[in-house]
């Protein structure tokens, strides 16, 4: 029975990837991509996979398709030029023999995949006592590897600079996105003002709840991100300019945490970023806690894009 | 044939299509649609991957899979650029083509949209 | 007792199918959009409580069923309000669509 439902959710989401390919409108691709990450967060629970379910569902489904729709309204003008420069039947003939390889390629990689499979879990379930945490991958992502999780916020606040660089300058250090009116009859106000507080709870919920259950800081900055949005959207709160001090310092709080307490780490314990024993809980909350708004942050403003609207208010 | 197995060639076809779709569509926003499904596609083999490492009582080898966290949210972060870049595109220059014979917009962006 | 719980719960959990599946219908075949969204509130609210209600004998623990619960009123409250905002909508732009 569970093969039948497996078999189900790969052809509905080899279905949705080609409707996603070949939809005629941008909006109706984008819809489907997001369909297509709600059945793929499906398909990791199927994998046995549920933190990476909550972020596939949160990011992969949630954000990037609000950036992706948002994209796909402004550039609507745009599509019947682009439409008339449909590459030549060649082209196409080539690019499919092309997907074709690469698929056949990666198939047979997969069927060949050794049998028995080589697994880090044992090593993880050996250590993971002193790291004073309950879930496998909150432990691999803040004490087994928590340099790359440092590298990761890192590379977040990059992409967020890009993002903030590509701003024209009457708008240099002003707020991103336009200007929402505020519609008090409005159902988008309804829920902007009944949602907050229970995403709230539920985003600061998800991440305390993920140092022993499947859960975390990426999933509960997500939903407190979508939060500060949707108060956006509906004309409740104006976007920051980003020129503001105190946001630029909440942004920086984070990674600027998490090397100070690999230095301490490297000072006390001998190397970057290790925590010395029995105080790895509580380095690790302070990592956490210094993560949480800057993550927020970062993943609010990345899909507020980059200054449109002068500081002047 | 074990979900992963499944999952894995489902993988393969995924990444597949995404590519055919990024060197076809002409729009720049489609490629970047591609490309998520291509990412996504990557994705999903390695949790496949991360899947046949069950052991130890755990359901998934939790190594890859928070290396799968991480990549979903980069990836989100790269989308966020490449929309910022052709959004910029598109005030400067009025139009989304990526090819070089289409005179950009005369004046300057001050006045855009 | 336990093969009444067993019970309720598949019956109730048919019963939220055949509304999803009822919405789906609806949501394929009705004539334009009002009739479609009225298809679909049935799915979320009807549908997804009589799930709902049929797991509840399935959980472990009463605050995984208050979550459960919980994440029903959260879709019936996103899935209203979607309803009216794309209603208003249409009816603001005429009888066109």
């Amino acid at each position: 029975m569970i093969e039948v439902l497996n078999f189900g959710l790969a052809a509905l989401i080899l279905g949705l990837a080609v409707w996603t390919i070949v939809a005629r409108e941008a909006p109706a691709a984008v819809v489907g991509f997001i369909v297509y990450g709600l059945l793929l967060t499906l398909v990791w629970l199927q994998l046995h996979g549920i933190d990476v379910a909550l972020t596939e569902a949160a990011i992969g489904g949630g954000l990037t398709g609000v950036l992706l729709i948002s994209a796909a309204v402004r550039l609507r003008s745009t599509e019947t030029t682009a439409r008339a420069q449909r590459s030549s039947a060649s082209t196409r003939w080539l690019a499919a023999a092309l997907s074709a390889a690469v698929t056949g390629a990666l198939a047979i990689c997969v069927l060949a995949l050794p049998e028995p499979a080589p697994t880090l879990a044992p090593q993880v379930l050996a250590n993971i006592a002193v790291t004073e945490v309950g879930n496998p991958i909150t432990a691999v992502l803040l004490a087994f590897r928590a340099m790359d999780t440092l590298l990761e916020a890192i590379v977040l606040l990059f992409a967020l600079i890009g993002v903030w660089s590509l701003a024209p300058d009457r708008a240099w250090g002003g707020r991103p996105g336009p200007l929402q009116q505020a519609d008090p009859n409005g159902m988008l106000d309804y829920v902007a003002r009944v949602l907050p507080p229970i995403g709230i709870v539920a985003g600061i919920y998800i991440f305390w709840i993920g140092a022993d259950h499947p859960g975390g800081k990426f999933q509960g900055a997500t939903i407190l991100a979508a939060m500060w949005l949707l108060v956006m959207m509906a004309g409740l709160a104006d976007a920051p300019p980003i020129s503001r001090r105190w946001l630029r310092w909440l942004l920086v709080a984070g990674p600027l945490a998490f090397i100070a307490v690999g230095v301490l780490g490297a000072i006390t314990a001998g190397a970057f970023l290790s925590y010395p024993l029995g105080h790895a809980k509580t380095l690790i909350l302070v990592i956490e806690f210094a993560l949480m708004p800057t993550l927020t942050l970062v993943l609010g403003l990345m899909l507020l894009g980059a200054p449109l609207r002068g500081e002047a208010p | 044939m074990t979900a992963a197995t499944l999952f894995g060639l489902c993988a393969a076809a995924l990444i597949g299509v995404g590519l055919f779709g990024l060197i076809v569509n002409p729009h720049p926003l489609r490629k970047i649609l591609a490309f998520n499904v291509v990412g996504s596609g990557v994705f999903l083999l390695f949790g496949a991957i991360a899947r046949r490492g069950a052991a130890a009582g755990m359901g998934g080898d939790p190594v890859p899979q928070a290396l799968l966290i991480t990549g979903i949210v980069v990836a989100f972060s790269a989308t966020a650029l490449a929309v910022a870049l052709l959004l910029r595109l598109f005030d400067v220059s009025g139009s989304v083509t990526l090819s070089s014979d289409v005179p950009a917009k005369t004046g300057n962006d001050a006045g855009a949209h | 007792m336990k093969l009444l719980l067993e019970l309720w719960t598949i019956v109730a959990v048919i019963a939220g199918a055949f509304f999803f599946f009822a919405g789906t219908v609806g949501l394929l075949r009705f004539p334009d959009s009002l009739t479609r969204l009225h298809a679909l509130s049935k799915a979320d609210n009807l549908g997804l409580g009589l799930v709902v209600l049929g797991l509840l004998p399935q959980v472990d623990s009463v605050s995984a069923g208050l979550k459960i619960v919980g994440i029903w009123l959260l879709v019936l409250l996103s899935g209203a309000t979607a309803a009216q905002w794309i209603a208003r909508t249409l009816r603001q732009s005429g009888p066109d669509s």
